[in-house]
């Protein structure tokens, strides 16, 4: 490695300015949406974490494919952390979601929403693989089998995707509509620069766990070395 | 020795999480070699033969087998039969798989050398353990492998079993490589050329 | 290439055999198929569409077919035959080729008896709705029979295979009800062979790395 890589301190000191710096643009610089008033602002907040979980799920399913095509345990714990903050950012997306629909049609679920029923899918499919995960034995077994069943994952979001739009056109026929976000000059500014703090944030996330989980593991393998 | 090797094994580890089941391994196995196994029940036999044969894979170290798949006789605690199947049916089915030339003619003949010829159309699931343990033993050589394999073959076996496998490893020990786990090394004595003991962790 | 179709044919020859032997799969799917259609007459209330009825199809087609997937590789499981197999020099593909293609046998088999009774009971079935099913059935088999692999690997497998399964099973069910109610089902069937190309392919390039280590 030539490069320096900055240090994890740094990466979560200037996700946390990025953050805060997020909120004034949002709060304060964005002007309020003609339509939908404040209750519009959660946009700025949801749909940024939802593709933060997708960046999540395809980290995960990368390291997937890593640990496939080499025998690297380090992919196994990296690709189990992706899948694992995905599924975090994925119940926010549709908690945030579900406020926002409150906030706009007084409802706290609709299923009209294509996006937000794909991550109710999403979600079960990946509560599926936690329970997967911990009912195999640790070992190269376990993790080829997370990893085959999280890149079904990523390969199951635009087939589902397909599917819902297919089921809103003849099963549910779309109820609430919302207009894709036009958005001014400020408040696409506004947008990427949440979009930004919070893919940042999920960055420094990921390789905080990594390195709890590594440090972890080695603990533990100390301890059994202890022992003998 | 002039043999090529057939495994060579270096530091060779398996760990369960943060559980090692054996002490790191290091050995080596000529062809036509015979290596007994032997160990304490816990000490890891089983998976250093499941990792031979390649069922298992080390967490560290290297093990080579300079063998193509199929080309490896593998006899483990479970039979790896079809209970539903006769025994004919049974080494059909894996005949074909492991493409085993003259499969009808080699099947009649183990299954005649083994003494289950007269209930060769039977279900296994209808067999002793014994027999269904010499069933194994004609399912792991029907495709002559070069390296045998076998996890403590004689357990299963009744008095008869047992006089047949002896007398098959004693001639097989000569023209093939062997790797067998046991409780009675004793037995095995005349034909090894290499032991290794295992001990718990 | 002739090897391997000849592989696969072995094995799933071998799963008619022993379905044929033990009957303990074929029955019970087909008498809870049966079973299903009738709780769906007693939980559709009087003035329920015929659209309700084709959604309940596929939840019964869907639920059968996983009583079937769960006992796929029990045969392997009891004594080590999976093991066996997978030391073979064929093609680890070809074992979930073989059990797919087996699985696929059963469905249709207890189809064959839930489509004729949901006309009889519920409302016709055209040929879209029919293609539907195949279709369906097919990526149901596929996808189905290599999850069923990895649950069978874990602990509370009996619990595990039906979580791994709807989720994959939801595009299905939405192309199966679609070919049946909508009056374009080509888009539908359309999907349905997308999700079973899609799907079919990632279990046969995957298998091999369900069944070793």
């Amino acid at each position: 490695m030539s490069i320096a890589k900055p240090s994890l301190t740094a990466l979560a000191s200037i996700a946390a300015a990025l953050v805060t710096l997020s909120a004034v643009l949002i709060f304060v610089i964005a002007p309020e949406d003609a339509d939908q008033g404040f209750s519009q602002k959660i946009f700025y907040v949801h749909v940024p974490i939802a593709l933060t979980a997708y960046a999540c799920f395809g980290l995960g399913a990368w390291k997937a494919y890593r640990v496939l095509a080499t025998r690297g345990e380090r992919y196994d714990l990296e690709s189990y952390t992706g899948v694992h903050l995905g599924t975090i950012f994925g119940v926010l997306t549709l908690v945030t979601g579900a406020i926002w629909a409150k906030a706009s049609w007084g409802v706290w679920w609709t299923w009209s929403s294509n996006q937000l029923v794909l991550f109710l899918v999403l979600f079960l499919f990946y509560c599926a693989y936690f329970m997967l995960r911990f009912s195999v034995e640790p070992g190269p077994r376990r993790e080829r089998i997370s990893a085959v069943y999280a890149l079904f994952g990523v390969a199951l979001i635009p087939v589902s995707f397909f599917a819902i739009r297919l089921a809103n056109d003849f099963i549910h026929p779309t109820v609430f509509t919302r207009e894709g976000p036009q958005m001014t000059g400020e408040m696409f500014f506004a947008f990427c620069g949440s979009w930004a703090s919070i893919t940042l944030l999920a960055y420094v996330m990921y390789r905080v766990e990594v390195a709890g989980k590594r440090i972890d593991a080695n603990l533990r393998e100390l301890r059994e070395a202890l022992q003998t | 020795m002039g043999e090529p090797l057939l495994i060579r094994a270096a530091a060779l580890e398996k760990r369960y999480g943060s559980r090692s089941v054996f002490r790191p391994l290091s050995f080596e196995l000529p062809g036509r070699g015979t290596l007994v196994v032997t160990g304490p029940n816990g000490s890891g036999k089983t998976t250093l033969l499941r990792m031979l044969v390649g069922l298992a894979a080390p967490t560290r170290g290297t093990l080579e087998v300079a063998l193509d798949r199929g080309r490896v006789g593998y006899v483990g605690h479970e039979p790896i039969l079809y209970r539903e199947l006769t025994a004919l049916e049974n080494l059909d089915l894996f005949g074909r798989l492991y493409r085993v030339p003259e499969r009808r003619e080699r099947i009649g003949m183990l299954l005649e050398r083994f003494g289950l010829w007269d209930v060769r159309s039977e279900r296994v699931g209808t067999y002793s353990r014994g027999m269904a343990q010499r069933l194994a033993l004609c399912r792991a050589l029907l495709h002559d492998p070069e390296l045998l394999v076998l996890d403590e073959p004689h357990s299963a076996l009744d008095e008869g079993g047992v006089a047949l496998l002896d007398a098959e490893l004693a001639s097989l020990a000569e023209v093939r490589a062997l790797v067998v786990a046991t409780h009675e090394p004793a037995r095995l004595e005349p034909l090894a050329t290499q032991r290794l003991a295992l001990e718990r962790t | 290439m002739s090897t391997y179709l000849a592989d696969v044919a072995a094995l799933a020859h071998k799963d008619l055999k022993l379905e044929l032997r033990a009957r303990d799969t074929l029955p019970a799917m087909l008498l809870f198929v049966l079973s299903t259609l009738v709780v769906f007459h007693f939980a559709l209330p009087a003035d329920a569409g015929k659209d309700a009825a084709y959604g309940l199809l596929w939840v019964a087609l869907v639920f059968t077919a996983l009583l079937g997937l769960a006992r796929a590789w029990v045969a392997e499981r009891e004594a080590g035959a999976l093991d066996g197999l997978v030391l073979a020099p064929s093609d680890r593909s070809a074992i979930w080729l073989g059990k797919s293609l087996a699985t696929l046998a059963f469905l249709v088999a207890a189809e064959l008896v839930a489509l004729p009774a949901f006309v009889v009971f519920f409302a016709p079935l055209d040929a879209a709705a029919l293609a539907g099913v195949v279709l369906a059935s097919v990526g149901i088999c596929t996808v189905g029979s290599l999850v069923s692999a990895m649950a069978a690997a874990a602990r509370g497998r009996e619990v595990l295979l039906p979580l791994l399964f709807l989720p994959l099973a939801i595009p299905l069910v939405v192309g199966g009800v679609g070919a049946s109610i909508s009056e374009e089902p080509g888009t539908y069937l359309a999907f349905l062979g997308l999700y079973d190309a899609v799907f079919a392919i990632l279990s046969w390039a995957a298998f091999e790395y369900v069944v070793t280590e």
